[in-house]
């Protein structure tokens, strides 16, 4: 029974939708603080070949997803420069960070001496739990299936989630990303806290960079997030800024992305462009079921002072 | 990470030490205030006592300096002069956090909520002993009971958006309680509220005097200030007029203390008034926060008349320009330009027909302050010849006309595509009297045309203002400034929560009377004594 297509894709599409999870679950600190990064697609990039590299060079893993983490938190560093001190456009320079990002990566990925295309990961993650757990019906493959990074990505989920709701912390930046002028009066920084929130988004594009290049592809290419980046921005939105949701979204942004494969073993063929509009398509579609109701789409709606930048004169 | 330590809420004990008597101090002291804006004093040498268990009224009009004084206590502004004395220690004020600590908090005009977060996590945001991890239900319970002792009751758990103005106005007079602050301003605080809100804070303040805290209570409302306060002190031009036991007072000497400058009625002259230019019949409409705003208004400009509308800002004035424009929608009523009905049209369509609009906001509605003063000042021509040609505007004609307004209105300072923004608020004035003007309009809506402005631009404006009436044009101007209002009007009506307080003939008006009906308070005959206080 384990062994059944729709089982399989299933667990597949949890491994998948840990490295968008990892992303989107960072950049929803960022966007809580009141910056948007579009950037993720280029900071999984270019934070994931150096943590890539780095995985060729030794064999913690856990080393190269730190390091990952935290060539992202500096991308993110640039971005935070820009958005909350220079104030410029967030958009611009979002995407001004993907095209330095992936020019990064392919530039670090091809230059000679690392030849990081040849490259291979010293070490792979094993699952934590013994064969006798993953052989369990169901949730075996699903619940006791995976390495211990799968299982830190729910711990974060559920760190987040009692950090942005229950904690001080919590409520000082999400009163920045709502009304930055308010918490200004209470004391509370806004600049340093969109800097520090924005690195930490930053940190998690570049583990999920790292993870999808280490353990799930062991190889590096040009452009192999192949869009993921821009998954797991659309999964913020998706997810209504909430961490819980987040997770499902991700595994269902996941399993859309396996759709193809399990719809090609089942023998029917469908064009993978449609498959890959799929995630967009479903956030659009989510964004107009909570919009038809008014108090739904109050609660699970963007930070009210998202992608404004905040100047003390002008308030 | 339990959090048994949660914040303490305001409690009676020290409040009850004060208010049973024989307390040596004042609450709050404040000797020889003074500050300055830009070398304007706001502030000249304001005395102020406060004492422990009273209701103290600030009664004065716009710019006499009551916000400065309150900003002063609170924190947010730094006295260029002048000394502050808390419960008899002198304090040094830097910043609303430290009023905070020192008891003293305010509840500005406009509310610093969070609108998205409920109410106990507004209260629990920046408050100093928030603990680590929020504890939802030891807050909620201590907002609930707050509300319960104090008259403000409201739903912990509702979001700020969910909540009512009035609602609002609790949640914040209660984050301050909950900060512990025992003398407690509140600027303007009926402005926002209806009737029935208003007299549930009037409860809720005496329930905290009788508490043994102070209340600063900020109005123009003469009827409030009467029912609610135990003392006044008037302001006026930034100077302290006096203090008077409300018991003691009659609404007669408290308008005469706001208003009563000495007002040199000018030499006027009269242009003959033509036919109805513009007629507004029974006019309702509802203010930004859906509140009615406009109440039944009536009002009639004939050609070659200069109509005033008095009032303090905030009584329907920017509504009543904003309908009569088109930027609003009336609920009720009809508004004609000459004897065409007007109340469906669109802005253009009224702008079309000869309605020129001169707003308050000069930077925000008045002109793009981001683009070159050429294309602002073409702003409403550029849809005809000569500065277009079916789509394609000519810039050498925009440059042209705007070289012979500047000249026709003396703008200065203008120079080639700097942003308008850049401009003084004298030349901006010109500027937009320019646009409005140009177009050759029968009617001309004005509101506050000389606010912040310098003495020789406020000459230059009136004086375009009356050439303009004596070639036929029909004004509605509506000011906050009475001496403007006297001095240009040839009918001046009255503005109070949106209705028609009076209407008179500005050589009869006096300002004891103009005063009363600004504050709400209807005169019955006009009193023999309205000339003396001149």
């Amino acid at each position: 029974m384990n062994d059944s297509v729709l089982l399989l894709s299933l667990a597949s599409a949890i491994v998948i939708g840990t490295p968008i999870l990892l992303a989107g679950l960072g950049e929803m600190m960022t966007e809580h603080s009141g910056v948007m990064n579009l950037g993720v697609e280029g900071m999984m990039l270019g934070g994931g070949v150096v943590g890539f590299w780095m995985s060729s060079q030794h064999s913690s893993v856990a080393l190269s997803l730190a390091v990952g983490a935290g060539v992202g938190a500096l991308f993110a560093l640039i971005h935070a420069y820009l958005a909350v001190t220079l104030r410029v456009n967030q958009i611009v320079s979002g995407l001004a960070l993907v095209i330095t990002g992936t020019g990064f990566a392919g530039f670090v990925g091809s230059s000679n001496d690392s030849a990081l295309i040849y490259a291979r990961p010293q070490s792979f993650l094993e699952p934590v739990f013994g064969e006798s757990m993953q052989d369990l019906p169901l949730v075996g493959p699903l619940v006791f299936g995976h390495d211990w990074v799968v299982y830190m990505s729910w711990g974060l989920v559920a760190a987040a989630a009692f950090w942005l709701f229950r904690t001080r912390a919590g409520l000082a930046v999400r009163s920045v990303g709502e009304d930055p002028a308010s918490a200004d009066t209470v004391g509370i920084s806004v600049g340093l806290t969109r800097y520090v929130y924005t690195m930490i988004g930053g940190a998690g594009a570049g583990m999920g960079g790292t993870y999808l290049m280490t353990q799930i592809f062991a190889t590096y290419q040009h452009g192999i997030t192949a869009g993921l980046g821009w998954i797991a921005f659309a999964l913020v939105t998706f997810a209504g800024w909430r961490p819980w949701r987040a997770l499902v979204a991700a595994y269902v942004f996941g399993a859309l992305r396996n759709l193809g494969f399990t719809l090609q073993i089942l023998g029917a063929s469908v064009p993978s462009d449609v498959l890959n509009a799929l995630p967009f398509v479903l956030t659009i579609v989510a964004l107009i079921i909570i919009s038809a109701r008014p108090a739904a789409a109050r609660k699970y709606s963007a930070p009210s002072a998202l992608a404004v930048p905040y100047s003390r004169e002008t308030r | 990470m339990t959090d048994e330590s949660t914040p303490a809420a305001s409690t009676a004990e020290p409040a009850t030490v004060q208010a049973s008597g024989g307390e040596p101090h004042d609450a709050a002291r404040l000797n020889a205030i003074t500050k300055s804006f830009f070398g304007v004093p706001a502030n000249d040498r304001v005395d102020f006592d406060l004492r422990w268990g009273e209701i103290h009224a600030l009664l004065g009009e716009n710019g006499a300096g009551k916000s400065t004084l309150c900003s002063v206590l609170a924190g947010l502004y730094h006295p260029d002069s002048g000394e502050i004395h808390l419960d008899g220690e002198r304090v040094d004020l830097a910043s609303p956090q430290q009023a905070l600590e020192h008891g003293v908090g305010m509840v500005y005009q406009h509310f610093r909520l969070v609108d998205r977060f409920t109410v106990a996590e507004n209260l629990a945001l920046g408050h100093p002993e928030t603990g680590f991890v929020t504890s939802r239900r030891s807050l909620e319970r201590q907002v609930a009971e707050l509300g319960r002792r104090y008259g403000l009751e409201v739903s912990p758990k509702a979001a700020i958006w969910q909540l009512s103005v009035g609602e609002q106005q609790r949640v914040e007079i209660l984050k301050l309680l909950y900060r512990g602050v025992r003398i407690l301003i509140l600027d303007e605080p009926t402005a926002v509220l209806t009737p029935q809100e208003a007299q549930s804070l009037f409860a809720t303040m005496r329930a905290m005097a009788a508490d043994g805290q102070a209340i600063i209570f900020v109005s123009h409302k003469l009827d409030e200030v009467l029912e609610v306060s135990d003392r006044v002190t008037v302001l006026r031009d930034g100077e302290r007029v006096g203090s008077v036991e409300t018991a003691e007072a009659d609404p007669a000497t408290l308008a005469r203390m706001m208003v009563g400058r000495d007002l040199a009625t000018p030499d006027r002259t009269r242009a003959t008034a033509g036919g109805a230019a513009l007629s507004v019949r029974g006019l309702f409409a509802d203010g930004d926060r859906g509140l009615e705003a406009l109440r039944d208004v009536d009002l009639e400009v004939r050609e070659s008349q200069i109509v005033g509308v008095a009032g303090v800002a905030g009584n329907g004035q920017r509504e009543l320009a904003e309908v009569i424009t088109g930027l609003r929608r009336s609920k009720r009523g009809q508004i004609f330009l000459g004897d065409v009905d007007i109340t469906r049209a669109s802005t253009l369509q009224r702008i079309k027909m000869g309605l020129g609009f001169v707003p308050e906001d000069r930077m925000r509605t008045g002109m793009a302050g981001g683009l070159p003063l050429a294309s602002n000042l073409a702003l409403k021509a550029y849809r005809q010849p000569p500065l277009s040609k079916g789509p394609v505007v000519s810039q050498k004609a925009v440059e042209e006309r705007a070289r012979s307004l500047e000249k026709q209105f003396d703008i200065r300072g203008v120079r080639w595509a700097m942003p308008t923004s850049l401009l003084s608020g004298g030349n901006i004035q010109r500027a937009i009297l320019a646009r409005e003007l140009s177009a050759g309009p029968r009617v001309l809506v004005a509101a506050a045309p000389t606010r912040g402005l310098d003495v020789a631009a406020i000459d230059a404006i009136r004086q375009i203002l009356l050439d303009e009436r004596d070639a036929g044009t029909a004004i509605l101007m509506i000011s906050e400034d009475l001496e403007e209002i006297l001095d240009l009007s040839d009918e001046i009506v009255v503005l109070y929560e949106g209705r028609i307080m009076g209407r008179l003939d500005p050589d009869e008006a006096s300002p004891e009377v103009l005063g009363m009906l600004m504050a709400g308070r209807t005169v019955d005959a006009t009193p023999e004594t309205a000339k003396d206080t001149a």
